[in-house]
Order: structure tokens, then sequence, then C-alpha cells
């Protein structure tokens, strides 16, 4: 069928089964944006071109399919890298549509010209340049294939206004294959074997559940996997959620924010069972230390991460949703009466730990917020959470059963929670959808209040307010002999004059004892809702 | 232990910045690199060759092997190759010396490939190691200017790489 380049982008969208992108326009994507507003696909205007990024990224993840967002050239594209490598450092499908300044003028640095696919070269999957129209189907197909497969992660797409602009004889492919790209699949049955054995032989196994667990969609498999042998399951910040916080073997977050009993168990394991974890240096510190002294199995579908960073004994490559049937079938259930001990005795570490749900002076306690936020939320509600404080908060404290949460993990790109908070709901409009960030990260996407109003997006906003840039200020406290220089945020504005601006409701809790009125308010609201909660500047992370 | 890397990669604009850049983000040293089209036009061979000090090449190859554009790779290791790289090297050259320098670098499997009234310039295609021994056979007498390509490398026998 005889149509323009952009008609085409559109259809391939449309074949691809998209039905809302984020993006923001200009002069080299508006082709596009003309045959989009033809198109039913929803467009979500962001208000700057990161969060088009970052709310691609929520919902992505809350569809577990590759989700687009659509920029222009030169300060578009470059606004958009910091989402780009969010994505990438979580392994966040993406496809990325870049507009680019015609083909014959590429490289004479004209009117907002970037190099964009040479910018994000090293944190991208894949990107392509299309200078032919003839190959628009073809790559498109390629993209959200490599975007949505084997380690997911962004492609990026850049397209010359004057490719968008010619005529093509469109027909989208039913099936791609790149001879240079076979993502692995099951795990090899003499590793799986190998596991299983090791597992058999182990007194002190330990589940480390990692994002991969949600990149497979293996959350059933996990939990079944850790039913039949009872072993118990800690998670990375990543990994929260892999399992259900009521599941009674899941002992919660492990690393520097971790909680104790977490730690205890890797520390003192004797097997660890990596799933779709990338041992990164938060959750695992000193990697060398516990490769000397444990036995450890590292599933994931990425071989280049296993033994990255950690010697690695039974090394399994595939697709962790089968490889944890398959061992979950290898496995017998007798194994479980190995850890009878092992399990008592992590009980007892979870028993002493306590969490500080305690007053504070003219404050408001933050854990005892989200402690008491996670009790009244919707049992699958979304929890977004930004970087810092707020972060470590909102993820020890997560306990919505069969809810999500979501945060910036590999990147901490301060300035997610409410892009990518408006991204997970549009993807799931009808579960409640909480951001949570600080009053650091809330003026890093304030802006984006507004695309909460005008797409009629009710996201909760949670903002914890201490003046402070605080996990830094605690850091030059503890690093820095206390030496606090560039952390105060003198000259905020105020956050409930702000909402109300845009017309969003909110209020602002000093006390302990107001948490449970404003939480009232916040998740009774019908549109978006601004909680601001006073915390003391000297509040601890942990 | 030095490694040559074949790494049989599409034929795309844009393949070599995003395999030399895995190299300069991840700390990875290359000591050279060559690329040409292989028997397929569709299809170029990049050989890499790396000193592997800190047994990285494991991680290199994995890395590479991520690259959307490489198609198939194989590590080797220097007895399991036969490995050439060309030199040409100008050297000072005067009535009283050009004749020597044109037997030693005929005896050492050069070939003079431009003379001038004060210079000779010198090719050989060879092994790292013998092109080595050439120029410093050549040293003595001048050097005016030396340029070499990277080493291309095939494995010996009948074996071969393909992308199947």
């Amino acid at each position: 069928m005889k149509m323009t380049v952009s008609q085409a982008m559109v259809s391939c969208l449309e074949q691809e089964g998209i039905r809302q992108i984020f993006g923001y326009p200009g002069a080299t994507i508006c082709p596009f944006y003309d045959a989009l507003s033809r198109s039913d696909i929803r467009h979500v205007l962001v208000r700057t071109e990161q969060n088009a990024g970052h709310a691609a990224n929520g919902y992505a993840r809350m569809t577990g399919k590759p989700a687009v967002c659509v920029v222009t050239s030169g300060p578009g594209a470059t606004n958009l890298i910091t989402g780009i490598s969010t994505a990438y450092m979580d392994s966040i499908p993406m496809v990325i549509i870049t507009g680019q300044v015609v083909s014959n003028l590429l490289g004479s640095d004209v009117f907002q010209e970037v190099d964009i696919t040479g910018a994000c070269e090293p944190f991208i999957k894949h990107s392509y340049l299309l200078k032919d129209p003839t190959q628009v189907a073809r790559v498109f197909k390629e993209a959200f294939y490599i975007a949505g497969t084997g380690r997911p992660g962004p492609v990026l797409i850049d397209v010359p206004m004057d490719v968008q602009k010619m005529e093509v004889d469109f027909s989208y492919p039913t099936e791609v294959s790149i001879r240079s790209y076979k993502p692995s699949s099951k795990g090899h049955p003499g590793q799986i074997k190998k596991a299983a054995a090791a597992i058999a032989e182990a007194r002190h196994p330990v589940i480390i559940a990692g994002g991969g667990v949600f990149s497979a969609g293996a959350e059933k498999e996990l939990l079944a996997f850790s039913q039949k042998t009872r072993i118990p399951v800690v998670n990375t910040l990543m990994g929260i959620g892999a399992v259900p916080s009521d599941y009674d073997l899941r002992l919660g977050m492990i690393g520097m924010h971790g909680v104790r009993h977490a730690n205890y168990a890797v520390h003192q394991a004797d097997l660890l069972i990596l799933a779709g974890s990338r041992v990164a240096d938060r959750a695992i510190p000193s990697p060398t230390v516990l490769a000397r002294q444990k036995k450890i199995i590292h599933m994931d579908i990425d071989p280049a991460e296993i033994g990255k960073n950690l010697g690695v004994d039974i090394p399994v490559v595939g697709d962790i949703r089968l490889m944890l049937s398959q061992l979950t079938e290898e496995i017998d259930a007798a194994v479980s009466e190995n850890w009878q001990d092992w399990l008592e005795e992590l009980n007892g570490v979870r028993q002493k730990v306590h969490p500080d749900y305690g007053p504070r002076d003219g404050y408001v306690n933050p854990k005892l917020l989200m402690h008491q936020l996670n009790q009244r939320a919707d049992r699958n509600a979304i929890i977004v959470s930004d970087v810092g404080q707020n972060q470590m908060w909102s993820a020890n404290e997560f306990a919505i059963p069969q809810g999500r949460f979501l945060t910036s993990g590999g990147m901490g790109t301060m300035g997610y929670s409410l892009p990518a908070a408006m991204g997970a709901n549009a993807a799931c409009p009808d579960r409640q959808t909480i951001a949570v960030c600080g009053d650091g990260s809330f003026q890093m996407c304030s802006m984006e209040l507004a695309t909460l109003v005008q797409h009629r997006l009710p996201v909760k906003i949670v903002v914890f307010s201490n003046n402070r840039l605080g996990m830094v200020r605690e850091h030059q406290t503890v690093a820095y002999d206390n030496n606090l220089t560039a952390v105060f945020l003198d000259g905020s504005p105020d956050f409930a004059k702000l909402a109300a601006a845009y017309q969003i409701p909110s209020v602002r809790i000093h006390e302990n004892s107001e948490i449970d009125n404003a939480l009232t308010r916040l998740l009774e609201a019908e549109g978006p809702f601004l909680l601001e909660a006073m915390v003391d500047p000297l509040e601890t992370t942990l | 232990m030095k490694h040559t890397l074949s790494v049989l990669v599409e034929n795309h604009a844009g393949v070599l910045s995003r395999i030399s850049g895995l190299f300069a983000r991840r700390g990875f040293n290359i000591d050279s690199l060559a690329v040409g089209t292989t028997a397929d036009p569709a299809v170029s061979c990049v050989t890499l060759v790396v000193d592997d000090k800190q047994n990285e090449v494991e991680q290199i190859t994995k890395q590479l092997n991520k690259l959307i554009d490489v198609i198939k790779l194989q590590d080797f290791t220097p007895e399991e190759i036969i490995s050439r790289e060309l030199i040409l090297i100008k050297v000072s050259a005067n009535d009283q010396t050009r004749s020597k320098i044109a037997e030693l670098a005929q005896l050492a499997g050069g070939k003079i490939a431009d003379i001038t009234r004060n210079s000779l310039t010198v090719e050989c295609c060879d092994t790292t190691d013998r092109l080595e021994n050439l120029l410093e056979l050549m040293r003595p007498y001048g050097l005016k200017r030396v340029v070499r390509t990277g080493t291309i490398a095939l494995e010996k026998g009948s074996e071969q790489l393909t992308i199947e």
C-alpha cells in the first residue's frame, strides 16, 4: 500500500498494538505528528522530553511490552538521553523515535542537528538511523523485537524529516529474523541438573530475586519454586514485589539500604541462587568475599552478567521464567527438610528487627507514613518512588500484596517518580498509582503536574519535605564530617500553592497524628492529589 | 597473553564505532585493529588483538556478542592462527648505506617499495614479531616514518569461522 514514511511509522505502531505514546513535538518530527493526528493512538504531551522517556518506562514496566516515546531532533533528543539511560540500566523495553534534520544536511551542523544515535551508543540496546525509506517497516519490526526480547532495553530510531515525507510501498512484516540476534530461551538441561544437585546439597540456601523476574514475567514461577523448595527469598531494589509481600518466606531487600535480616541471610547462606539479578554494587557491595565463601548459581538471560561482578559456580543462561519452571520440576520437594533450622534461624533474626515508627517532634515520621500508606492502599496499587531517602523509605516499607514498586534502580535518576507514575497509570488506569518523592526530586519533575491535569491521569503524589537533599546531606554528615554544602533547598515554592495553581488539591502535615486523615484525602481523591509531609532534616534513611 | 579476536559483523555504517566505543568505555585496551569485507560483501571481519592482562577477554567477547551487529566471533590464541601485518618503513639512505639497507630488508623478507636520493621505503608483510625484527634492523640507519596496519589472522588448517 502506498503511503508516506510518516504514515508508515504510525502504521507500524498500530501493528505493534501501541495504544498510547509519550512525546514532545518539534520541527523535524512534525511529519510524524501530522500522520499521528489521524490515528487512534493517544498521545500524552509531557512537559520536558526526559519525562517522555520516564513515562514510557513506567508504561512498559506495567504492560511488560515495549513502550514508545517520540521527540524532535537536537535538544529534544539530548533532553531524552537521561530517560534512555535510565531505561537501559534497568533493562526496560522501549522504542524511541527521534526526528532528525533532512538527510542531505546530516553532518553539517544545521539548526537542531545532533548525532543522537552516536550520543546514545554507550547506553542503548540498539539504534537505527533510517535513511532508506523502503526500510521503515523492517526497522520498526526489528526495533520492537530487539527492545522486547532477550534482555530488554531501549532501541532508538532516528528518522530524518525528508525521509518521513517520502512515499513508500508499505506492508508490515509478520516475522522478524536477525541473523546476529538470537536470544536464548530455555536453560541448558545439564546446568539445570547441576543447579538442582547443588540445592540438594545446600543447608542454608537463599534466592536473590532481581528485576529480571519482572522482565521475564516470572513472578508465579519464582513463587512456585520457593514454595516447593521452601527456600527463602530476598530481593534487590529492582526485585521488590517479585514475590508477594505477604509471602512468609519473603525476607525483604538486601544491600546498602536493605533490611538486616535479608542481609544476614545473604551473609550466612551457603548457596546463593541469583535469579535475574546482575550483582550490582548497591545490592552486593563485596562480591569477591561472597564468591569465596559460598556456592553460587546465577540465572540470567544475559551471559555477560554472569561472572562479570561475581565468580559463579553454576551459570544458567536463559529466560528466568522457563528456567525456574525447569528447576522446580527437576527438584525434589523433600530437599526443604534440609533447612528447617535455617528458616527458624532467619525467623529469629527477623523477629528482632523492629521498624522505628515512633513520633517525631514537630515532624512526620516518613517510615510510619509509608507503612500506613501501604496498609491502606488498594491491594494492587502501584508505588513509584523517586531517588534519595524517599526511595529507601518507600522500598523498605513496601507491603502491597499484589502491588508493584517502580523506581530508577541502576541509574538512580532523580525526577523519575512523577513521569513514571503517569506512564504506569496510563497503562493501568484502574490501578491506584502513587508517586513518592522528596522536595528535591519533586522539583525535578513538578512541571508534569500539568500533564496529569491535561490528560486526566489521577496520580497521587506524596512529597517528603525536609528542605534538604536528604541523602546527600546524610552522606556529608557521615563521610565529610558534617560539612553540609549545596544541600539546602531554600527558595522552594509553597507546594500547596503550586498544586493549587494546577487546580490540584493538596494537604500539608506536620505530625504523625495527621497521617490518617491526610491519607484518606489522598486515596479518596478523584483526580491527582498532593500530600506534603514535613520531615525532620536529620531523619535517617535506615 | 595475546588474544586475536575474529569478529564477523554486519557491514553497516557505525559498526566499527560501536565496537571501538565498547572497548573504550569498558576500559579494555586494543593492541591492533583491522577491518575489511569478507567473501560475502554484506559481512565484514574485524580482527582485534588484545593483551589479556586481567582475564578480561571473556567479558570482552560477551559484551561484543551483545552488539546486535556482531554476527559471530572467535577468540584465538597465537598458536591457533596464521597472522599477518603490513609495514611501510621510510628509512634514510645515502650512497654508502643504500645497498646495505636493501640487502638487510630483503634478507628479512622485505621489498623496496620506493627509492629516492636520500631515502628508501621498505614494505614487508609478515607476522608482528618478524616486522619488529625488520624495524630494529632498519633503526640504526635513521627511521623517517613508519606506518603499520593492524594484524589480520585466519585459523590454521581447514576449519573456518562461518556465519552459520
